[in-house]
């Protein structure tokens, strides 16, 4: 590690925008009575961040292509979720089907 | 905690616990990976308490590793991270508690915490799940963060067992129940469609909030139920029947 105080410096800074976040959406929506499509839209949307979220890590690395094992370990594990297997099985089975590509010489 | 037993059943506690227990394997290989970048355990340590959001960490490691600046690599952070701002947007006043309950409860909030809350039918489930998840995963995020960095030096190459491929299928699991709905799936697809094609172009983190142009796409098909002439409360009702069944 380089510079340790710029280090805890970035870390500082990384928690406390994170808090302010956390917090501002909260306090927007105390300010505003919402209608109940909205909500559901506000709900909509955090959904699409997140399904963004695991396109995103599930695909890419940096600004490219992650290979081949992870993003089908992690569809494998969709795919045990949407058929309501066990939250652990997902887990597990996305993590063991990429681990497994990645033996035979899957990237 | 025995007033969220009470509150919530079984399976909802079970799937929680279930859910900290893979936030503790992804803490694992989060520990692990930071040592093996060069940094001290107190790093992992102490980011895995105060920030408590795991992408934006793993972003923060890796841009510091490659020689990044710190500062950048909390702005990086911090992109990810404004998602918790809709989330913030999304919960019900009262799910993060009040007062000075809620300085805590809302440091509580992440993927995992805010998933559960909106997957329950009233605010006492919600604010239960809430924090059973919370409080959950700010004990094993930390927790598996030290333990991997403890047995990092002995497990260096973590991308082997897989591990990577946990946090997207820890949310994509998650997400599951919601995607049921046909028009919440065709948002997500599209959204997930624009983050890709984005990653290329834009910094880390820009691309999952540009997916955020796919929530037109939650518009679209209610304008003829509320054209087909003040139909507008039927036509909300099957929406929020469909809600219950969507828990997980």
């Amino acid at each position: 590690m380089k510079d340790t105080t710029l280090v805890v410096a970035g870390m500082a800074t990384l928690a406390a925008g994170t808090y302010a976040f956390r917090l501002s959406g909260q306090l927007l929506r105390a300010r505003i009575s919402f209608p109940p499509r909205a909500t559901k839209l506000l709900e909509g949307a955090a959904v699409i961040l997140l399904a963004a979220l695991v396109a995103t890590t599930a695909l890419t690395q940096g600004h490219g292509f992650s290979g081949v094992a992870r993003p089908v370990g992690v569809l494998v594990g969709g795919v045990l979720a949407w058929r309501k297997a066990p939250f652990l099985v997902v887990v597990i089975a996305a993590a063991g089907v990429t681990a497994g590509l990645r033996l035979l010489g899957v990237p | 905690m025995s007033s969220i037993r009470r509150t919530l059943e079984g399976s909802v506690l079970r799937d929680i616990a279930l859910t900290c227990l893979a936030v503790l394997f992804i803490g694992l290989s989060y520990g692990a990976i930071a040592v093996a970048s060069g940094f001290p355990l107190w790093v992992p340590a102490a980011q895995s308490v105060l920030v408590l959001a795991g992408a934006s960490e793993f972003l923060f490691i890796g841009i510091v590793a490659a020689g990044g600046n710190p500062f950048a690599a909390a702005l990086a952070g911090l992109l990810v991270n404004s998602r918790h701002l809709p989330y913030g947007l999304a919960l019900p006043p009262g799910v993060t508690g009040r007062g000075w309950r809620r300085v805590f409860g809302t440091h509580l909030m992440n993927d995992e915490s805010v998933v559960f809350a909106l997957a329950q039918e009233d605010l006492p489930r919600k604010r239960a799940a809430y924090w059973a998840c919370g409080i959950g995963v700010l004990i094993c995020w930390p927790g598996g963060a030290v333990l991997g960095a403890l047995i990092g030096s002995a497990v260096h190459d973590t991308n082997a067992f897989g591990l990577d491929a946990m946090f997207p299928a820890v949310i994509l699991a998650l997400i599951v129940p919601q995607l049921r709905e046909w028009l919440t799936m065709r948002a997500a697809l599209a959204g997930a469609a624009v983050a890709l094609i984005a990653t290329p172009f834009l910094p880390a983190g820009l691309p999952v909030l540009l997916a955020l142009v796919a929530v037109f796409l939650l518009l679209r098909d209610r304008e003829p139920a509320e054209s087909a002439g003040g139909r507008e409360p039927s036509g909300a009702e099957p929406r929020s029947d469909h809600q219950p069944q969507a828990a997980p």
